[in-house]
């Protein structure tokens, strides 16, 4: 809608939103993973009586609070952010994104901060029973918190629920259930809680390694370890689960990201499946992006159609069928996706300077277009593409997608082996004996950190240039406020935000080697 | 859904009462920022500056989220201004974020060891959160009578008209006196709150000195915010046509035709009279008690005033036409009902709220809960 974008305004602003929320997914799948674990040692404590289980409590609970804090002070940046930087889109799609972020204060963050209160001011204070609910009171609302604002993320990757409407030219919600139980957002709300309880009990078990190599609270670790590997186990299954069924999601609602995470420059029937693969320019160009070709690669034959649509001569397009269109296939080209696109701008377009002369009969017609299935179907669903330039824009970053990828689910099957061989290890009852494992857990302490980041990376990423699949490119929903001004806040928050990372991981590697209080 | 006859109209005017009664809570509860600007001047010693953090340190999140759900509750159902205002007025918001997620980490991380950056520096931080706060927010707020710069095309996108973004609200003396009034509101109830949740003779003593001058610095700029306001031209919409005109003295008119507001207004400021009142005269620790409700009863009745009657709550200045009103500004019918419903949960919240308050709060902070190694801030 902006018809010359400012570049490097958009550049920056996006940089801006990256950083912030990579930031802040620093934090938050810990908090996630942690709190549940938490509670779990607190109800073992409070069944047993143990005190030892208190102390282990604590000690987590300690961790806890010092990442809980930084989780809050990055997040409430992307909150507003959709409305500093992105104001345009607030309004496109307010009318349906802004719920779930209200009801996420009210249903998940109130819950949360009132009960962390009780959690750690409690213990002297409140009954045992008031405490351990209070303690799975702040998992809960941590883990509702996430649920709203994947709703959220899951309409932008497939808006659905809605209705355009011309006279306040933006998109209404007409089905809330529609929104919430959008396939893409159940399953990356499940994808997203397990990956989080993944990195939360690899947390607990590198630390509590270390504890085991240096001979120190043995008896902390082992019980921590126990918690820990088999709640990471499960945790490590269900991600890939849960990656499994949203590959094929993105399949089906997101075609051009999925040729992208494979890499796939044109479409085939018995398509492998890349296990591993190093990609170069091909000698073909679409404009003047060139597609990509592999170097080497590590290929499961046909197995790419078989996941993707249940047979081995099942068609996998390509990212030229998107942009060249595949008639066979029944892909629309970029040029007729375009062309529809302008169909309905031209239509809001009338509908505008219809109201504006008082042509009442013509604005109710155009204004009825809008609420049309068959129009909503083959001409506003193409909307975002009236505002592409060239073709190619529509290819995200083909490398950047597919390395993130790749290298996410290979961390993801390592995640898999290391707490299967941990819980094999404790049920032999030789863990501190492995000091090679030991090690390895420990140094794989940054391993779940990269792969949940290499994941967002791979939704946000290969989403582009979409902030809403086919409605709306970043393009235009950026906020008009010149680089300058983004530029400078991008490195406020780079300063800020690295800063409180130094003080955040010191004190927190202060506090393990303190160990727990005795 | 459909069946419940609820009109559009209804529903805005319901969702601008929770959204005020979400800003006048939030203005209350900033009594944690107003603690947090005192920390350099009112303790005597280091043991009564970390009960006064920790008394404030425990409801710290509970301001956060407020600012949170706010923030989050005006998206839902005023998207328009969401958009126009965070996007236009970006430095005043980003100023605020900002303060905020210095707020965010300094209490977890004061006292802990391995902080790298020391106490004093994260002390500093819960300074300039305490006093930017509610400075900015007092600032931002202000504009809903002021007016800002800004245009908004046939797509409502926003366009500001100030190089500024935001930051020339200062340049305005009425905005300045609303922040400042906010500021001191803050420090007032505060200091209230912690002449009421600390056992320390001679912090409650020392409160109560710093009472007098803060209430003194909070009441001068209130009245002439107040004053000037309701003697000043106002932005009205047409009711029918939406049109937007500058009627003189629109906010006294709007406070003689809903007396319901001016009754709320004025009970709320003698609430908070009150409150100081007591505690200067009597040097009685309830203060608070009615300080808090007057708070809240007094934000909320400027917010009415702000957005009822005919009257554009955020009105553009450089160009009338776009001003907001809560007509044009609000979100479809479909969402509004929807987030009603969501909002009868609010009660509900409110019940879990006050029981976990009264739990924590069953006994004040002393100095021997301080030493006791317990988990303190």
């Amino acid at each position: 809608m902006i018809e010359n974008v400012d570049l490097s305004l958009l550049n920056w602003s996006r940089a801006q939103f990256a950083l912030t929320a990579i930031y802040h997914w620093l934090f938050v799948p810990l908090t996630l993973g942690l709190s549940f674990l938490v509670a779990i040692m607190e109800t073992i404590y409070v069944r047993t009586g143990n005190e030892e289980w208190k102390r282990i409590t604590r000690f987590w609970m300690t961790l806890f609070g010092v990442n809980f804090a930084i989780g809050v002070a990055t997040g409430i940046i992307l909150e507003f952010e959709f409305g500093t930087n992105w104001s345009n889109y607030s309004w496109f799609v307010g009318d349906i994104f802004g719920a779930p972020l209200a009801i996420e204060g009210i249903v998940a963050f109130f819950l949360e901060s009132t009960f962390i209160a009780v959690m750690f001011f409690g213990w002297n204070k409140v009954s045992r029973k008031f405490h351990l609910v209070s303690t799975w009171l702040v998992a809960i609302g941590s883990n509702l918190s996430a649920l709203w604002i994947l709703v959220a993320n899951g309409w932008m990757q497939n808006p659905v629920g809605m209705v355009f409407n011309p006279e306040t030219a933006r998109n209404e919600m007409v089905n809330f259930w529609a929104v919430i139980f959008n396939q893409v957002s159940v399953d990356k709300f499940l994808h997203t809680l397990s990956s989080s309880y993944l990195l939360g009990s690899m947390f607990v078990l590198s630390i509590s390694s270390w504890f085991l190599i240096r001979k120190r609270e043995g008896f902390m670790a082992r019980r921590s370890i126990l918690v820990a590997s088999v709640f990471g186990l499960l945790a490590s299954l269900m991600t890939a689960y849960t990656g499994d069924e949203s590959a094929r999601i993105i399949s089906k609602v997101q075609p051009v990201k999925f040729a992208a995470m494979e890499a796939l420059a044109e479409g085939k029937t018995n398509a492998g499946l890349v296990a591993f693969g190093v990609l170069k320019d091909s000698d073909r160009k679409l404009g003047e992006k060139p597609l990509k070709d592999f170097l080497f690669k590590i290929e499961i034959p046909s197995l790419l159609s078989v996941m993707t649509a249940g047979n081995k001569e099942a068609f996998v397009p390509g990212i030229s069928d998107f942009v060249d269109g595949n008639k066979e296939q029944s892909i629309m080209s970029f040029a007729e996706k375009k062309e529809r696109g302008q169909v309905a701008r031209r239509a809001l377009i009338d509908y505008k300077s219809a109201v504006k002369n008082g042509n009442i009969a013509l604005s109710d017609s155009v204004k009825g277009l809008f609420s049309d299935k068959a129009f909503q179907d083959n001409y506003f669903r193409y909307f975002g593409y009236a505002s592409i330039d060239k073709p190619e824009d529509i290819i995200p970053d083909v490398s950047g997608t597919f390395y993130s990828f790749h290298l996410m689910v290979i961390l993801g099957f390592l995640f898999i082996f290391l707490f299967g061989f941990a819980v094999y290890l404790l049920f032999k009852g030789t863990i501190a004996d492995n000091k090679w494992f030991l090690w390895i857990c420990l140094l794989s302490l940054p391993l779940p950190y990269i792969a949940s980041e290499l994941g967002w990376i791979v939704a946000e990423l290969g989403r582009q240039p979409w902030i809403i699949q086919d409605l709306m490119p970043v393009s235009t929903a950026v906020t008009d406020i010149g680089s300058g001004t983004v530029m400078a806040t991008f490195f406020m928050f780079a300063a800020l935000f690295t800063t409180l990372l130094i003080s955040e991981i010191s004190i927190m590697v202060k506090q393990i080697k303190k160990g727990p209080k005795h | 859904m459909t069946t419940i006859m609820i009109s559009h109209l209804f529903l805005q005017n319901y969702w601008w009462i929770i959204v005020s009664l979400l800003a006048s809570l939030l203005v209350f509860l900033m009594f944690v920022q107003g603690g947090q600007s005192l920390i350099f001047t009112l303790p005597r010693n280091d043991m009564q500056k970390t009960m006064i953090i920790n008394t404030i340190g425990r409801k710290w999140d509970l301001t956060f989220t407020t600012l949170v759900t706010f923030g989050g509750a005006f998206f839902a159902s005023f998207p328009l201004f969401y958009a126009t205002s965070f996007g236009g007025a970006y430095w005043v918001w980003i100023a605020i974020l900002f303060s905020f997620i210095l707020q965010a980490v300094a209490y977890e991380f004061r006292s802990k060891p391995g902080n790298v950056f020391g106490q004093g520096t994260f002390d500093v931080f819960l300074f300039l959160n305490g006093a930017l706060g509610p400075l900015l927010i007092g600032i931002a707020v202000a504009t809903f009578f002021t007016g800002s710069q800004f245009s908004l095309d046939d797509m409502n996108r926003v366009k500001w008209a100030s190089s500024w973004y935001g930051l020339e609200a200062v340049l305005d003396i009425r905005n300045v006196a609303l922040g400042m009034a906010v500021l001191f509101l803050s420090r007032v109830n505060g200091l209230l709150y912690i002449i009421n949740t600390i056992d320390d003779d001679s912090l409650k003593t020392r409160s109560f000195q710093k009472l007098m001058i803060n209430s003194v610095l909070f009441l001068v700029p209130f009245l002439f915010f107040v004053v000037s306001i309701l003697l000043s031209s106002g932005f009205a919409a047409d009711p029918v046509t939406g049109t937007i005109s500058l009627e003189k003295y629109k906010y006294l008119n709007n406070l003689v035709q809903m007396p319901l507001v001016l009754v709320i207004f004025l009970a709320g400021v003698a609430g908070v009279l009150y409150g100081i009142g007591l505690a200067l005269l009597r040097k009685s620790t309830r203060g608070v008690w009615f300080t808090s409700i007057g708070t809240v009863l007094a934000v909320f009745a400027v917010f009415m005033l702000a957005g009822f009657n005919g009257t554009s709550f955020y009105p553009s200045a450089y160009d009338l036409q776009s001003s907001l009103t809560i007509r044009n500004a609000s979100s479809s019918e479909f969402t509004l009902r929807t987030m009603m419903y969501v909002s009868f949960l609010v009660p509900f919240v409110f019940g879990y709220i006050a029981y976990a308050w009264k739990s924590i709060n069953n006994k004040n902070i002393t100095s021997d809960e301080m030493n006791s190694g317990e988990h303190k801030y």
